[in-house]
């Protein structure tokens, strides 16, 4: 189901075309690879992708297409942004399924991020973000203080995107990810 | 875990809801298509038009080997992973004769390093083989001052050669390759490389149907020196590290007989037997693992073809320079 362009007011048309004019569209999977790694973000923009076979990958796939199937809608917007919600009296509250809360952080601006350009529709709505395996849902709500942030980050996804690969700095989620092969497999 | 097929006898894949069956008069064998890695056809396959579709779908490439063991070409399913930024970093890479001779002349390095650890483990007990390991020493401290392909090409050519002559003294009497055969192979020992080799060129395809790697765009090869020529330069890294070692194993443990040939001098293949011989330590092999210094976890030596690929990935990105693979164990 796509939503159809809105009347809109002239300075919300241009924050939503700025998030998918400039060439590169901006995605819920880029804002958060954004918090996680630089690497792994450019290496998605680049169309370089390892996922098809990662276990971690496949459960993350499974736990969402098993729960919420019930109550929910999916939406898609501009192509751009894939979501499921639901109405709450009148409010829309968007979903979102994940795995840990080891990622919180990307967990909840990928969310933010639905919630800005779904407010750039003038379409104003909250989040939950659900985390079935350990039982525990997270509110989000976009303040103003966000909505700035947000542009930041934009721009900075933008920047890294047109420039050369990062080098890949292993952190602790490093051989969790699909690829730690990619980065780290030379032999010295 | 996906895994590798290998059909040695005639058949027919036929497709049943989910299963991938092969049948023929004596069997009917289900294959589990989400555990499917790829397929080798050393028999004669047929197989239906829904099949096809399914194993497209799944990213299931075939591959057609004729009754020599040669590789005959694959049904390889439409790319999935492409990355147009890639394809044009690679493509630069080959069209700017520089930054082309760097990595060909890497893939020789790497060639004869391993070729070198297979030599100097059997001259532990063997000392005329010192003889061709200072041979190839010398003909490899040449590379770094070719300037063209053929150049590079002809010293991987005379490394190869000693590197037979070598062999030759390593294998039993009737093992030995004398000289190199291809079409047809002469004796047994070019029948056993051929095979191999073949074997080492699909596998090594698998894998870069695996990444965004374009298979056609090669190095020290002329990319239309076959289909799929990456896949060559790649194979000659790792000839010597699965193929080689698969084969020395087979003749100095005495594993083939009279049954395992078919045909005659000058004119030789495997039957079925040598076949699904050989084939089973070939998969063996790839199965074994190692504990790999970078990622700190054991890696099956196939999954080191992956990451051979990974690391050409990086070179034609600009990440990191392309040092190829030699065996440390």
């Amino acid at each position: 189901m796509v939503i159809a362009d809105t009347q809109l007011k002239e300075e919300d048309k241009t924050q939503s075309e700025n998030i998918i004019t400039g060439g590169m569209r901006i995605t819920g999977v880029k804002i958060s690879y954004y918090f996680i790694c630089h690497t792994k973000l450019w290496l998605f923009s680049h169309n370089i992708t390892l996922e098809k076979e990662h276990d971690n990958v496949n459960i993350g796939k499974f736990l969402h297409e098993d729960r919420y199937k019930r109550d929910s809608k999916e939406i898609t917007i501009d192509q751009t942004i894939s979501i499921d919600f639901i109405w709450k009296g009148d409010t829309i509250v968007l979903h979102e399924i994940k795995k840990t809360k080891s990622m919180e952080a990307a967990h909840r601006w990928q969310m933010l991020y639905y919630l800005y350009y779904l407010k750039s529709k003038g379409i104003s709505a909250t989040g939950e973000i659900n985390y079935p395996l350990v039982s525990k849902k997270e509110e989000i709500v976009l303040l103003e203080k966000d909505e700035s942030e947000m542009e930041n980050v934009i721009n900075d996804i933008r920047k890294i995107a047109m420039g050369r690969m990062p080098p890949p700095k292993k952190i602790r989620i490093c051989p969790k990810c699909a690829y730690y092969e990619f980065c780290f497999g030379d032999e010295v | 875990m996906k895994e590798d097929y290998y059909i040695t006898q005639d058949g027919g894949l036929t497709r049943h809801e989910n299963t991938v069956y092969f049948e023929n008069e004596n069997t009917k064998r289900a294959l589990p298509v989400n555990k499917i890695y790829s397929i080798y056809a050393y028999g004669r396959l047929s197989f239906s038009s829904g099949v096809v579709d399914y194993l497209a779908k799944s990213g299931i490439p075939i591959h057609f080997f004729n009754y020599y063991g040669f590789y005959e070409g694959s049904f390889y399913p439409r790319e999935t992973l492409i990355s147009g930024d890639l394809t044009v970093k690679q493509a630069s890479n080959y069209l700017d004769s520089a930054k082309r001779l760097i990595l060909a002349k890497s893939f020789v390095e790497g060639a004869c390093g391993n070729i070198l650890r297979n030599l100097n483990y059997y001259a532990r007990e063997m000392k005329s083989l010192e003889t061709h390991i200072g041979g190839i020493d010398s003909e490899i401290a040449r590379l770094p001052g070719t300037n063209t392909i053929p150049e590079v090409m002809n010293v991987e050519g005379r490394i190869r050669n000693l590197y037979y002559t070598a062999l030759d003294e390593i294998f039993p009497e009737n093992y030995r390759i004398i000289k190199r055969s291809r079409m047809p192979p002469g004796n047994r020992m070019n029948t056993l490389i051929s095979f191999g080799n073949s074997l080492m060129y699909t596998t090594t395809l698998s894998e870069i149907y695996n990444t965004q790697l374009n298979p056609t765009i090669s190095f020290l090869h002329e990319p239309f020196e076959r289909r799929f020529s990456l896949a060559l330069d790649v194979s000659e890294i790792f000839k010597p590290i699965i193929i080689d070692r698969v084969i020395l194993k087979l003749v100095n443990k005495n594993m083939l007989d009279d049954a395992c040939f078919r045909g005659e001098i000058g004119d030789m293949l495997l039957s079925e037997k040598g076949k699904k011989l050989f084939l089973t330590e070939y998969n063996e092999k790839l199965s074994t693992t190692i504990k790999h210094r970078g990622l700190e976890q054991n890696v099956s030596f196939k999954r080191l073809i992956r990451l051979e690929l990974y690391k050409l990935v990086k070179h034609c990105l600009g990440e990191k320079e392309y040092k190829p693979l030699i065996m440390w164990w």
